[in-house]
């Protein structure tokens, strides 16, 4: 019987993805082990391996197709001796029989398992049995006869709408409640792709359009989300950088062990330490509770070719300067390169975003949500100050805090920014 | 020593608890599940299955003594009772074997007993007053079902009074009898002993016979019944059971008028009461409303981890609706993502003579709604196959939206009918429109055409009408 690829589950929270690019060809024989796809997701690119051996019979969706489901089949594996006839039986066979793809025990009695789990994510052993799977779609969209009429009756767009019954099948609630939203917001049991609110108006003028990746995408919805549902504040305290700088330059300049740390590795490392005092604001907010974190993760963001991402340096309380300092950079690193983990950037209780490398003095960053706040840190620079009834030169640095007002008072985000500062202000205490 | 650790157990191994049992196990769970009577449950054992034996016997029967109808010879027509109720039996044993079979085939350890929560993720079996069992899961399906409701005073003694339970098994056929309830379970033995021989009064404290269905329907099974020489008393209660040495006499109070009548045998169909009674629910968050456990979407309970499924968490007290819930519980424990009970969707049947099934909301409930509706109304009288089978009493209705073609309900009274609902369950639940059940090509000749001609007739398009 011919062996189903599924679209593969690359996070928890993964709904779907981009079939970046096929590695094998219809005809290629397959082992165990072989890459066989890209699968790009809105935060990172990873391979998808071959768990079976034999023929890729069949390709069902073609490269840079986006938006595929998890669980869809986008590929059916040939088994030795078995010929391309057993195809088309196979996919209307996956295609009629919902009951059976959602029983994915009793299926993996027949085809062991379907697709490998990306390469980099051992934690992800199991895309298929973790949720409902989808049959190829294509660019067909599976709706109910009343759905579509009701969508008709009210001039909505379908495909604006998405589906919330078996194998995504847009039925009658899915649009009644898209038409109840004012037709054009989308369900939010899928809020992956911006809201469709009609053609925007180009005046005449000339422009070039950029499809929009996965993670621009990604970074859009979260963005438009936290700031429309998070009632952000704004605290912003002078840091004075001397002894900071000084001690950098001690560190950095014995070199022993090959260590360059960064300011942003000083802040990272004060913000782990200011959270423990101040655990209120490593935090998420529910309706029902205030989650408190155990651990002090801390996301740091980094820019890419393709946009933000915010790898999560774990437990940043407990390690030293240098083990910060090499993480992040790799971490970085491999952020531009698209190659992160799920687990690499899912996750944190807290954000730094650093612009003071561009010359940024200070600015106010937008929560990172579910995280509750978001450290933005400007440009370490000279400027005059007055101290002790003098005015002197000193190194400051300016850092604003965004705080979401649902977990975290103005008390409590001066107490963590106090905090904060004392660490910065005298970094010998940070080596403690 | 067996192992007393498991990812889920169910207590309970009826309709709903050995779904959820076999369901868990296909998604690989470690389970078990604990039974103090029969593997089956009531369903299996002492309700769907065994009447469904019983009543197939009044049909047959009832046919036999309409030989001359269909041009056959037969004399002397008559029954064995012991041999019915035996057969009855027979039946019900057979699928609990098939129950133990399944079980060992998914690997579920089936412990024999009952089984109590006992602190958290912890069960308690006993049997016969000894604990035989500590038992420890992750989560805790209930699944332990429900039972005849009693009405003070008038409490079954299997000997003059009866249940269901009682009334499956009689030992001799009551000339006379009195049902009190016409629910489904009410009104299936009152049509099996009518059919049988016996005199049957029913009493029915609402205006209607099987209330929950489409009023039409009502009236029109009523109007069968009564032709069948069932005497039907609505709006009509009993107050009071006298009873004698091989009678009953009943205080019967109808339009502000009261009246004793006196009957051989009772059968008290008043409803179901959840069997909720030590469970060990006192020191859980799990609540109770009347008799029954309060769930989410989801069959979760208030308890983290307990989970109920079926009759023990209210109406509709249907096999197929625990059947159900008990998958959804179960892929939601197992992280998958089911879609909620539509409890819209959920057929009923009864199959009293002539048979009723439906599914949705009736006419009425449909306008109480809001809904501007269009009825379709197809009778057996006009269909082919109706008059070969010499079965013309019935009718096919459809409701639908007005405004979307939404078919919201579907009630049918007649031959064969609890066969037939499903069509429009599917229907239902891909929600077609009157269009597509237009569209859709019905065999000839069947039964299942009048259900096309009804959608027709909801659009003035009636064929064969």
């Amino acid at each position: 019987m011919p062996i189903e690829i599924l679209m593969p589950a690359l996070s928890p929270t993964m709904t779907e993805g981009k079939l970046a690019k096929w590695l094998k060809k219809e005809g290629d024989p397959i082992k165990s082990g072989d890459l066989i796809a890209e699968i790009e997701t809105d935060k990172a690119t990873m391979e998808m391996e071959a768990v079976d051996e034999g023929t890729l019979g069949k390709i069902l969706v073609k490269e840079g197709s986006e938006g595929i489901a998890v669980n869809q089949l986008i590929g059916v594996l040939l088994e030795e001796g078995e010929s391309a006839d057993a195809l088309t039986a196979s996919i209307s066979e996956s295609e009629k029989s919902e009951l059976k793809k959602s029983e994915p025990k009793a299926e993996a009695k027949e085809a062991p398992v379907k697709a490998a789990p990306p390469t980099p994510s051992p934690t992800e052993s199991k895309p298929a049995a973790k949720a409902v799977s989808e049959p190829a779609r294509g660019d067909r969209t599976f709706v109910s006869p009343l759905a579509k009429r009701l969508a008709a009756d009210a001039g909505l767009d379908l495909s604006a709408v998405s589906g919330s019954g078996p194998n995504g099948r847009i039925v009658k609630k899915d649009v009644e409640q898209a038409i109840s939203e004012g037709g054009s917001r989308r369900a939010p049991a899928s809020a992956a792709r911006p809201a469709p609110s009609g053609p925007v108006p180009d005046f005449g003028q000339p422009y070039t359009e950029v499809p929009n990746s996965g993670m621009r995408k990604t970074i859009a919805r979260r963005l438009v989300e936290a700031k429309s549902t998070i009632p952000h504040f704004y605290l912003t305290i002078d840091c004075r950088i001397d002894d900071l700088l000084k001690l950098r330059k001690d560190i950095n300049g014995n070199g022993e062990d090959g260590y360059k740390v960064s300011v942003n590795d000083f802040v990272i490392k004060a913000c782990a330490l200011a959270l423990r005092k101040v655990p209120q604001a490593n935090a998420t907010w529910t309706e029902e509770a205030v989650r408190l974190y155990d651990n002090v993760d801390i996301s740091v963001a980094v820019s890419t070719p393709e946009g933000l991402i915010t790898p999560i340096v774990r437990g940043a309380d407990t390690k030293g300067l240098g083990a910060i300092s090499s993480e992040i950079k790799d971490l970085a690193g491999r952020a531009r390169d698209k190659k992160l983990k799920p687990e690499e950037f899912q996750g944190g209780g807290f954000s730094v975003s650093n612009l003071g490398m561009f010359g940024i003095r200070e600015f106010s960053a937008v929560i990172n949500p579910p995280q509750v706040c978001i450290l933005a840190v400007g440009k370490g620079e000279q400027r005059p100050i007055v101290s002790e009834g003098a005015v002197v030169i000193a190194n400051m640095m300016t850092c604003t805090l965004s705080c979401d007002h649902r977990v975290v008072d103005g008390a409590v985000g001066a107490e963590f920014l106090q905090a904060f500062q004392g660490y910065i202000e005298n970094p010998l205490r940070m080596l403690l | 020593m067996a192992d007393t650790q498991f990812d889920l157990i169910v207590v309970g191994g009826g309709p709903g608890g050995y779904t959820a049992a076999i369901r868990a196990s296909q998604l690989g769970m470690k389970t078990a599940i604990v039974e103090r009577e029969n593997l089956g449950g009531i369903c299996l054992n002492w309700g769907c299955i065994p009447t469904k034996a019983l009543l197939r016997t009044a049909e047959v029967y009832h046919l036999m003594q309409r030989a001359k109808e269909f041009g056959l010879k037969a004399d002397n027509i008559g029954f064995d009772l012991e041999a019915v109720v035996k057969r009855s039996r027979g039946v019900a044993n057979q699928l609990n074997g098939g129950v133990k079979h399944l079980m060992k085939k998914n690997k579920i350890t089936v412990f024999d007993g009952h089984a109590k929560l006992a602190g958290k993720g912890k069960l308690k079996v006993t049997k016969d007053g000894k604990v035989v069992a500590d038992l420890a899961a992750k989560n805790i399906i209930l699944a332990t079902g429900a039972r005849a409701r009693e009405l003070p005073g008038m409490e079954a003694d299997g000997e003059l009074i009866w249940t269901y339970r009682h009334a499956m098994v009689p030992k001799v056929l009551p000339k006379t009898l009195l049902v009190i309830g016409s629910g489904a379970i009410g009104i299936e033995f009152a049509s099996f002993f009518q059919t049988l021989g016996s005199k049957v009064t029913v009493v029915e404290v609402l205006d209607r016979v099987v209330p929950v269905e489409d009023a039409e329907i009502s009236a029109f099974a009523q109007k069968q019944f009564e032709k069948q020489g069932m005497v039907i008393k609505t709006k009509a209660a009993v107050k009071g059971l006298k009873k004698s040495k091989d009678s009953v006499t009943a205080t019967i109070e109808q339009g502000g008028k009261t009246e004793s009548a006196t009957f051989d045998r009772v059968i008290s169909a008043v409803g179901i009461v959840g069997n909720v009674e030590d469970l060990g629910l006192e020191n859980t968050k799990i609540k109770v409303e009347k008799t029954h456990i309060v769930i989410d979407a989801f069959c979760q309970t208030g308890e983290p981890g307990v989970y109920a499924i079926g009759d023990l968490c209210g109406p509709p007290w249907l096999a197929h609706k625990a059947g159900h819930e008990a998958v959804i519980c179960v892929e939601k424990i197992a992280g998958l993502k089911p879609h909620p009970l539509n409890t819209l969707g959920i057929p009923g049947c009864t199959y009293c003579h002539p048979q009723i099934a439906s599914v949705g909301l009736t006419e009425q409930a449909a306008k109480d709604k809001g809904y501007k509706v269009r009825v379709g109304r197809y009778p057996f009288m006009a269909n082919g196959k109706a008059i070969a089978l010499g079965d013309t009493n019935g009718l096919v209705k459809t409701v639908f939206d007005e405004k979307t073609g939404e078919l919201l309900g579907a009630h049918m009274v007649g031959a064969e009918v609890t066969e037939m609902i499903q069509g429009y369950a599917i229907a239902k639940t891909l929600e077609t429109t009157e269009q597509e059940l237009m569209h859709t090509v019905f065999p000839h000749p069947t039964l299942s055409e009048m259900m096309h001609e009804s959608v027709l007739d909801a659009y003035g398009r009636a064929i064969n009408f």
